[in-house]
C-alpha cells in the first residue's frame, strides 16, 4: 500500500497566536475553542477530509501538547488511515544538530521527509488560524488546469484592508504578475489567504534555494513566492467566494463567533454535505431550566442553563445558573457564571468560575469615550470573585 | 476483583421488542432513541465499558440493520480492538429448530456456542436494553465470587403493581435475609414494593457453558424458565441490589415517562456520571441553535437543533428543527423531526425524520402519548 498520493496537506499548526494573549498562554493558536464545539483547526483539518485529502502534516512547535492531545490519531476527523492519514510533525534532532521551525518556509523544509514519503504530485499548504470552508479539491483543480506551478488562494477585500494582507496583482488570466506583503499603496484587492497549491517537484527546489540562500526568514510569502514570480515561474490566483476570517485577534475571535448568530449565517455549520469534524467528550444533551431565557444563541452539549442568555456562543459542559445574564459573549467549556453575576461583551476562556456579582464587559453605550471600550477577556482556569469588575477591554489572567 | 480477570458482556438487543412494537418495527429494543442523543444500547454498553470488560458480544435477533450501523467497528465505546473488544453475533441456527432465530438466552447462546466456547473470559455477565441504568459491574462480579454463587442476578426496589402489567413480563424475587434467591415469580399476583430482576446476570463461563449445553440437549431454551425458576434452590442463586437509578422501558408510555425523567437533574446527575460517561456514535452536529423568538423551558436539548419556537418539559433529540410560532409542550422529538410553523403539539412522540406541516395541531394525553412513526408526514 504504497501507492503515489496525488495531493497532500501541510497544515502550518505552529503559531504562538500572541494577539490572542490570555487564550494562548498554554495552548497553541489552532487550538482555541470557537463556535460552541470546534477549536480553530477543526475547520482545515475537516475542508481536508472533505475535499479528499487523505495525508495531512500538521506542524507544532509553540505549546504543541493540547494540539497533539487533540488531534491523536486522527479518528474525528476519518484521517485515521492505513496509509496516510494524518501525522504531528514536530521540530526533531538530525546529525547535523536540531532546529526550531524558522520560518512557514523552512518548517516545510525540515519535513521533506515527510512530504517525500508519498511522493506526490501536488503540496497543498495551509494555515491553521483561519474560518472558512473550501474544497480544496477545486483548488487543485484549477492548478492543473492552468498548468501552474504555484496557485494562491484569493480573496477580494476592501481597499481599506488591504494593506493588512499580502496582495496580488494579475494579469487577465489571473495569473500573478505581483505579490507585496501588506503595500501601503495597494495595487489591488486581492488578498493572499495564506493557502497555496504547489507542483512538488517545482516547490522542493525552491525551499532548498531558499534554505541555503539563508534569507533570514524562510517565509512563504516573503522568500518563496517573490522567487517564484523573479524567475518568471507560473504562478495563478484563485478567487474565494465566501465566507473566510482571520481568528488572529481576540476582537476578530469575538467577531466570528457572532458571525454565527447572523441569521443569514454565510458559514452554516449544519450543512450535511460539509460537516465540521470536532473531538467529542461525551456529555448528555443541554439542559434548559425552567428560569432560563434563551434568545439567538448557540449552546452546545453537556450544558446546564437557567440563566439569561442573549447573542451569545455557549461551549460545552457549561453552567449558568439563575440570575445570572450573558450578553454578546462567549463562554469556553466548563465554565460557570453563578446567580447574579453579568457578563457582556466578553469572551471567557476554559473552566472559568465567575462568582455571582462579579461583572465582566460592557456593552459599547455604557462607554463615554468609545476608544476606550472593547471585548473584555478571561483568560483559562480564572476564577473572578463576586466583588471584581473586569471593565471592557481588560484582558484577566489570574484569578482577581 | 484481580485485575486481570476477564470478563465477556453479552448484550441480548432485540429481548422484548414485542414490548414496544410501533418503535421496534424497523428496528431491536437496543436501537431505540432515548435521552436527546443516546439508544438504548449505548446504556449497557458504556456500563461494560466503564467496567472495564475484556469483550462485548452483542446478540440480536430480526430488523437489526439500524443496530449494527450505530454500533459499527464499537470504536466510540473504545471496543474497536484486536484483543477482545466488540463482537456482533447476528442470528444463526445450530440446531436448526427454529429458522435460525432463538426462543430464549439459552437457546441463543448455544447457537453462538463457539463464539462462547472460545472466548478467554473467565466471568460472563449478561444484559438487556430495556433497563436504563448506570451500574459498575466490578463489584457485582466481586460479591460473585465472594459468596461462591453459581449465578448472581441484580434487582432494584421496584413498586410493583399486577395492574399496571406491560406486554413485557417483568421478574420478581423472593429472597432469604442472606441474599439467596428463592424463587423467581414472573408477573405474579401482588402489588407493592418488591425485588425485580434488572436481568442482568453474572456466571462464570464455565458455569453458563453447562447450562447451555445441558438445556440444548433436553430441548430447553429459556434461562428464566427452565433453570431459574425450575431449579432456583439447586443453585447458589444471590441476588445483588444496585441502589442507583435505573428505569424500564415496556411501553410506549414508560418510554415516554422515562425520557421526561430526565428532566429531573437528580436523575440525570445518577445517570450521566462525569467518571462513567454514557458514550454514543458521534453525529458531527453544530451546537444547538436558538433563534431570536425561541422560548425554551425545562427541556433536554441535543445538538445540531434549530430552535425557533416554544418548547416546554420537552426531550429533543439531534438535528430537530421547530419553526417559528409553533408551542411544541410535553414531547419527545426523535432525531430529525421537523416541526414546521405555527403548530401546537402536546403529549406527541415522534420517531425519526417525522414532518408537521405548518399550522398543524397534533395532541396526545398524559396517560396516552400519540407515537407518530419513522418518516411520518401530518
Amino acid at each position: 500500500m504504497n501507492a503515489k498520493k496525488k495531493c497532500i496537506a501541510m497544515l502550518l499548526a505552529g503559531g504562538q497566536g500572541s494577539r490572542l494573549y490570555a487564550l494562548t498562554q498554554s495552548v497553541a493558536k489552532p487550538a482555541v475553542p470557537y463556535g460552541g464545539k470546534y477549536r480553530i483547526i477543526d475547520f482545515a483539518l475537516s475542508n481536508c477530509t472533505n475535499s479528499g485529502i487523505d495525508t495531512v502534516g500538521v506542524l507544532t512547535q509553540y505549546q504543541p501538547l493540547v494540539l497533539n492531545e487533540y488531534i491523536g490519531n486522527g479518528q474525528p476527523w476519518d484521517l485515521d488511515k492505513m496509509y496516510g492519514g494524518v501525522h504531528v510533525l514536530s521540530p526533531f534532532e538530525t546529525k547535523e544538530g536540531a532546529d526550531w521551525f524558522q520560518g512557514t518556509a523552512n518548517a516545510i523544509y525540515q519535513n521533506m521527509r515527510f512530504i517525500e514519503r508519498y511522493d506526490p504530485e501536488y503540496v497543498i499548504v495551509l494555515g491553521g488560524d483561519h474560518i472558512y470552508k473550501m474544497d480544496y479539491a477545486k483548488l487543485v483543480e484549477y492548478h492543473e488546469e492552468h498548468n501552474a506551478d504555484g496557485t494562491i488562494a484569493v480573496i477580494n477585500v476592501s481597499m481599506e484592508e488591504a494593506s493588512r494582507f499580502g496582495i496580488m496583482t494579475c494579469d487577465e488570466e489571473n495569473r500573478v504578475v505581483d505579490f507585496t506583503e501588506k503595500p501601503a499603496q495597494p495595487k489591488s484587492t486581492l488578498a493572499s489567504m495564506g493557502i497555496y497549491v504547489f507542483t512538488w517537484q517545482k516547490l522542493k527546489k525552491y525551499l532548498i534555494e531558499n534554505e541555503n540562500a539563508n534569507t533570514g526568514s524562510k517565509d512563504f510569502g516573503k522568500d518563496i513566492i517573490p522567487a517564484m514570480l523573479a524567475n518568471n515561474e507560473r504562478l495563478f490566483a484563485y478567487t474565494f467566494e465566501g465566507y473566510w476570517k482571520d481568528v488572529g485577534t481576540l476582537d476578530s475571535l469575538w467577531e466570528a463567533n457572532m458571525d454565527l448568530l447572523d441569521p443569514n449565517d454565510p458559514l452554516d455549520l449544519y450543512d450535511p454535505k460539509w460537516k465540521i469534524y470536532a473531538r467529542h467528550n461525551h456529555m448528555p444533551p443541554q439542559y434548559i431550566g425552567d428560569s432560563a431565557h434563551i434568545e439567538n444563541s448557540m449552546i452546545t452539549e453537556g450544558s446546564s442553563i437557567n440563566g439569561q442568555v442573549d447573542f451569545s456562543v455557549v461551549f460545552s459542559n457549561v453552567t449558568i445558573e439563575e440570575g445570572a445574564v450573558v450578553n454578546y459573549s462567549i463562554l469556553m467549556p466548563g465554565t460557570v457564571v453563578k446567580s447574579g453575576a453579568v457578563v457582556e461583551y466578553a469572551i471567557v476562556g476554559e473552566n472559568c468560575v465567575v462568582e455571582s456579582g462579579a461583572k465582566i464587559g460592557a456593552s459599547p453605550e455604557c462607554v463615554e469615550n468609545r476608544d476606550d471600550w472593547g471585548i473584555a477577556v478571561v483568560g483559562n482556569n480564572v476564577n473572578i470573585s463576586s466583588t471584581a469588575t473586569v471593565l471592557p477591554k481588560q484582558i484577566i489572567s489570574e484569578n482577581i | 476483583m484481580a485485575g486481570n480477570t476477564k470478563v465477556l458482556g453479552l448484550i441480548f438487543a432485540s429481548m422484548h421488542d414485542k414490548s414496544v412494537k410501533d418503535m421496534t418495527e424497523h428496528r431491536t429494543m437496543g436501537s431505540i432513541m432515548f435521552g436527546g442523543r443516546y439508544r438504548l444500547i449505548d446504556f449497557p454498553l458504556s456500563n461494560m465499558v466503564n467496567s472495564n470488560f475484556y469483550e462485548v458480544g452483542v446478540i440480536t435477533k430480526s430488523n437489526y440493520g439500524s443496530l449494527l450501523d450505530h454500533v459499527g467497528s464499537g470504536r466510540e465505546w473504545d471496543l474497536a480492538r484486536k484483543k477482545g473488544g466488540l463482537h456482533l453475533l447476528p442470528p444463526f441456527s445450530q440446531t436448526g429448530s427454529s429458522e435460525g432465530v432463538y426462543r430464549g438466552r439459552l437457546e441463543a447462546l448455544n447457537n453462538v456456542w463457539s463464539f462462547l466456547e472460545h472466548s478467554k473470559a473467565d466471568y460472563v455477565v449478561m444484559s438487556d436494553c430495556d433497563f436504563v441504568t448506570n451500574i459498575d459491574f466490578r463489584p457485582v462480579i466481586k460479591q460473585h465470587i465472594e459468596t461462591k454463587a453459581d449465578i448472581t442476578t441484580v434487582y432494584g426496589k421496584y413498586m410493583y403493581n399486577e395492574e399496571n402489567k406491560t406486554l413485557s413480563s417483568i421478574n420478581v424475587l423472593e429472597m432469604n435475609p442472606d441474599g439467596k434467591i428463592t424463587n423467581v415469580l414472573v408477573d405474579p399476583l401482588i402489588s407493592g414494593e418488591c425485588n425485580i430482576s434488572l436481568d442482568m446476570f453474572v456466571m462464570s463461563r464455565e458455569f453458563l457453558s453447562t447450562l447451555v449445553k445441558d438445556a440444548a440437549s433436553k430441548g430447553k431454551y429459556s434461562l428464566i424458565a427452565d433453570c431459574l425458576q425450575a431449579r432456583a434452590n439447586d443453585y447458589n442463586f444471590m441476588g445483588y441490589e444496585h441502589k442507583g437509578y435505573f428505569t424500564r422501558i415496556d411501553s410506549n408510555k414508560s418510554y415516554f415517562e422515562a425520557n421526561l425523567a430526565l428532566l429531573d437533574s437528580e436523575t440525570r446527575n445518577k445517570l450521566f456520571l462525569p467518571d462513567a460517561p454514557i458514550y454514543t456514535k458521534i453525529g458531527d452536529n453544530g451546537p444547538a441553535k436558538y433563534g431570536l423568538e425561541a422560548n425554551v423551558k425545562n427541556s433536554l436539548i441535543a445538538d445540531g437543533c434549530i430552535i425557533e419556537g416554544t418548547v416546554e418539559n420537552c426531550v429533543i433529540f439531534r438535528g430537530v428543527k421547530v419553526e417559528k410560532g409553533s408551542v411544541v409542550k410535553n414531547c419527545v422529538l426523535q432525531q430529525g423531526t421537523k416541526v414546521g410553523s405555527n403548530c401546537s403539539i402536546n403529549y406527541v412522540i415522534t420517531d425519526k425524520n417525522v414532518e408537521v406541516s405548518d399550522g398543524h395541531v397534533v395532541n396526545g394525553s398524559e396517560t396516552y402519548p400519540l407515537y407518530v412513526k419513522k418518516n411520518g408526514k401530518l
